[in-house]
């Protein structure tokens, strides 16, 4: 009931400021002549003065308010010798000082320094100021805006801070915001003498994630030098120590599950990679030493695209990726007419003749773009991280990775169940003759399917340059991991890489944290060596007569 | 594995070239042996005997070269021996080799004793460089040229006989295991490559001073270490020769051709491949305690997977499956790589990358297999 009360109260509130913001746009002047008096006060008072023509300021509701209080908490109020006109500026320092007008908050013209006078502040009004400032921002619309108020107020809590707070606690509607509310209030009463209340505000506390929310309550826990706790009461002792137990436990699994994500983000890259060489090494019983270089190229043509729109480097990823799938599809093609098809069914030879063709590509790239790493610019909405909580972020870049590796898995899968290619591709994959005789173009399907392999490395390489730098190199370092990939998971059976790199990546990244990451791929390599032993032909073979052949 | 059988004539022809020289040698084999020995006796001579000034006289910078291209010969002949007549293509034989050569390598750096940078006695400077209080137990006793000549041997037996015990033992064949033994030789890089290992990490080993007492930066030791490598070369060659003709060698040759139906009559399958397969890590890590004395270095990126790969095309070339071929594979293939990393460095990948493709498509036989067709004809 009460709380219906202070919501139907707010909303009162909030009708009357938009009413008197309508009526402002009419009658502008009396509003304005008030507010600017109310500022020129502040010229001659005393500080103790100060302080109540600033909540005098803050009760106003004028639209410029928050701008005016946030400039004088900031050093930037002046007024000007000569007319004694209140002046925002831009900057705290400097000669000329860039004015901007306390009512329209437009610029005003400059001024030099010795012809304004700095309107001044102390520690006591600045914190009368903070608090204003932030009830502004706690008001704000954007739930974004608040929670950063609530962050920069609990940094620094006093009285007035802890009022606004609990005041605003009632009619915030955001969750989350809520909760830092009530986190904030809590460490302030942590401060109380009143022992329940303690107790209580540690249980609040309890539920945070934030590393600073667990030092303020194991400061509680300390010891001094002769022994004794630090902190008297033996409840809130032992209540802040559960209290740091569990936050302890709940950042650690929030810090498994970023460690968890980082692997399934190197997971999708390796299942990008293996895909194509699933599809190569698997349907055609083609080992292509090449396939890392293919995915070189990809990272290339980012790289290249990126330089011809200069302007956009926004879309230039989302261009890169088909642009890429036709550079190393064309190379695969070629590759496949040229030589492969001389020596299918002897896979030990396509194995040397296209690790040749790797060396001839990768000195290829060094020839046209130098030896030298190339940088490949993220765009601006591939960059940053999702905030979950205080103990949780998830990097942009990785997670669209992600989810671009499970977009290509899908539409290949669709690609190979569900269109003439795909059947074809299969037909010929598990009995080759008998698709012949039944009218498949086997030669064209060949060329096709290596195209389609060789593509996908091209867009793993794509998604690769969001993360690394592109060089000559880049192919080498992936191309044994994804081998692994494809042998972990089984030939030919994409299921089994997608399984098989999430699985290896994972493994890869919760490792390293506790033997480093030389050591955790060594471990990896060694435990997928005796993988093979229980399990020759990986987690899904392929069964069947076709398989007795291969 | 694309279902078409594996095309039987190639190794049909080659069995028939091996069976019919049973108990003899062949024309090749013989000038090859003539060879080596005409390189054992003359390069002494022109080192040695021939004045500096004579156009004639060999450099020490020629007799290195040489040794270097005899130990690749060694190497080139372990993965022929398993590789043309056993079918198994290993992608990491360079890291036998590198093991051969850091026991070799362990052995000298414990020589240098005092005369280090550091000068401490026991300790190599690395290990002063890195904080080491005392010697690593592994070290213990490689002050002694006997003990590491065993352990050139027992390391790059044990890890081949490990390996190969769980690759064959499962079953593993084919592509599959050459993948593994990529992953395996990159594994042992990243593995050197740190700094706790106790091997050296980056750096590696370097800085010999001598070896058996005799000073490594003169040109009589090189010498000598050369004709050593040469005997070894022959050595090892006459052994695999009498491996492959004899009736074990006619049942491994059986394994290549056709594996299920060799087990089917019987043969113990996985004993003669993993023996020979250990025989071969052997000869490939003698090959390396012979370079590293010659190179004067030795670090992980000898582990490198290309260089294993590289290996195998050196075999390619020769002629797989005639053990000669792939030594003469592996020197022409390091001359041109001496002669175009020199003067066209550029080029050099282009070639190498040209070359694993025209060989493997126009030349499945090799130079040798070209030379005895060309043979017949007449």
């Amino acid at each position: 009931m009460r709380y219906l009360s202070m919501g139907g109260r707010w909303l009162f509130g909030l009708s009357l400021l938009a009413l008197s913001g309508v009526g402002s746009l009419h009658a502008q002047a009396p509003d304005d002549t008030s507010f600017l008096s109310t500022l020129g006060e502040l010229r001659e008072a005393t500080y103790s003065d100060k302080a109540t023509i600033v909540e005098r300021l803050g009760k106003t509701g004028h639209p410029s308010t928050q701008a005016v209080l946030t400039a004088f908490l900031e050093d930037r109020l002046y007024f000007r010798n000569a007319d004694q006109k209140v002046f925002l500026t831009k900057t705290a320092e400097g000669d000329p000082l860039n004015l901007i007008d306390p009512i329209s908050l437009k610029d005003a013209g400059s001024s030099p320094a010795d012809a304004l006078t700095k309107i001044g502040s102390n520690n006591g009004l600045r914190s009368t100021l903070r608090a204003t400032v932030a009830h502004f921002a706690l008001a704000s619309p954007d739930p974004a805006v608040r929670l950063a108020a609530v962050r920069e107020m609990s940094k620094a809590l006093n009285e007035p801070a802890i009022a606004t707070l609990r005041e605003r606690l009632q009619v915030e509607t955001n969750a989350g915001v809520k909760k830092e509310m009530a986190t904030a209030l809590a460490l302030a009463a942590l401060d109380g003498s009143d022992s329940a209340a303690r107790v209580a505000a540690v249980e609040t506390l309890k539920q945070s994630v934030s590393q600073d929310v667990r030092n303020r309550l194991a400061l509680l826990l300390d010891k001094n030098s002769d022994g004794s706790f630090a902190e008297k009461d033996d409840n809130v002792r032992k209540a802040a120590a559960s209290a740091v137990g569990t936050i302890d436990s709940w950042r650690s699994f929030y810090s498994g599950i970023q460690t968890l994500f980082f692997g399934l983000s190197l997971g999708s890259v390796l299942v990008l990679i293996a895909i194509g060489l699933a599809i190569t090494f698997g349907v055609m019983g083609v080992i292509n030493m090449a396939h890392g270089e293919l995915m070189m190229l990809g990272a290339y043509t980012t790289y290249v695209v990126q330089m011809v729109m200069p302007g956009h480097i926004g879309i230039s990823v989302l261009v890169a990726v088909p642009a890429a799938f036709i550079v190393a599809g064309l190379t695969g093609v070629l590759m496949e007419r040229t030589i492969i098809r001389f020596l299918y069914g002897r896979p030990l030879e396509t194995l040397l003749a296209t690790f040749g063709v790797s060396l001839i590509l990768q000195q290829a790239v060094r020839s046209i773009f130098s030896a030298n790493n190339r940088s490949v610019i993220t765009p601006e909405w591939m960059s940053g991280s999702l905030q979950v909580n205080d103990a949780l972020a998830i990097t942009y870049n990785r997670l669209y990775i992600v989810i671009f590796a499970l977009f290509v898995f899908a539409l290949i899968l669709l690609v190979l169940k569900r269109t003439r290619l795909g059947l074809d591709i299969r037909a010929v994959s598990q009995n080759r003759s008998m698709a012949k005789a039944m009218g498949i173009r086997t030669e064209w399907v060949d060329a096709m399917t290596f195209g389609l392999g060789s593509g996908i490395a091209g867009v793993a390489g794509v998604a690769l340059s969001q993360l690394t730098n592109v060089g000559p190199n880049l192919g080498q370092s992936y191309i044994i991991d994804s081998f692994m990939v494809v042998v972990f998971g089984g030939v030919g059976n994409l299921w089994g890489s997608l399984i098989g790199g999430m699985s290896m990546g994972a493994v890869n990244e919760l490792l390293e944290p506790y033997v480093g990451a030389v050591l955790a791929k060594i471990l990896v390599l060694v435990a997928l060596i005796l993988f093979i032993q229980r399990r020759p032909r990986g987690l899904f073979p392929q069964t069947g007569r076709a398989a007795d052949d291969k | 594995m694309s279902g078409e059988k594996q095309e039987p004539g190639l190794w049909k022809r080659t069995t028939l070239v091996a069976r019919g020289t049973t108990g003899q040698f062949d024309q090749g084999a013989r000038w090859f042996l003539i060879v080596l020995a005409t390189v054992a006796i003359a390069v002494p001579i022109l080192n040695q005997a021939v004045p500096a000034s004579s156009p004639l006289h060999l450099s020490a910078f020629g007799i290195t070269l040489l040794g270097k291209y005899m130990c690749y010969g060694m190497l080139a002949l372990a993965v022929d021996l398993i590789w043309g007549y056993c079918g198994i293509l290993s992608l990491g034989h360079a890291a036998f080799f590198s093991l051969g050569g850091y026991a070799m390598g362990m052995y000298l750096m414990r020589q240098i004793g005092r005369r280090g940078v550091y000068g401490d006695p026991i300790l190599p400077d690395f290990m002063v460089f890195l904080n080491y209080k005392a010697l690593p137990w592994f070290w213990h006793g490689f002050n002694h040229f006997a003990l590491a000549a065993v352990m050139v041997v027992v390391a790059s037996a044990l890890l081949a006989w490990v390996f190969g015990w769980f690759a064959f033992r499962s079953r593993v064949t084919g592509v599959y295991f050459s993948i593994i033994t990529q992953a395996l030789t990159y594994a042992l890089m990243l593995a050197f490559f740190r700094n706790d290992m106790g091997f050296g990490g980056n750096n590696g080993f370097t800085d010999f001073k001598d070896i058996l007492g005799f000073d490594l930066h003169s040109d009589l030791t090189h010498v000598v270490l050369l004709v050593a490598t040469t005997i070894a070369l022959a050595a090892s060659y006459l052994a695999c020769r009498a491996i492959v003709e004899s009736r074990a060698g006619r049942v491994v040759l059986a394994i290549r051709d056709a594996e299920s139906r060799a087990r089917f009559l019987g043969y113990p399958v996985e004993t003669f491949k993993l023996w020979l397969f250990v025989f071969s890590g052997i000869i490939a890590g003698i090959a390396g305690a012979l370079y590293v004395p010659q190179i004067g270095i030795i670090n992980p990126s000898e582990f490198a997977p290309i260089n294993s790969i590289e290996v195998v095309i050196w075999v390619a070339v020769g002629g797989r499956g005639t053990l000669y071929g792939a030594i003469v594979g592996a020197i022409l293939v390091n001359y041109a790589k001496t002669y175009f990393t020199g003067a066209f460095p550029e080029i050099w990948l282009y070639a190498l990358g040209a070359l694993f493709v025209l060989v493997t498509l126009f030349l499945p036989r090799g130079i040798i297999g070209l030379v005895q067709s060309r043979g017949r004809e007449k």
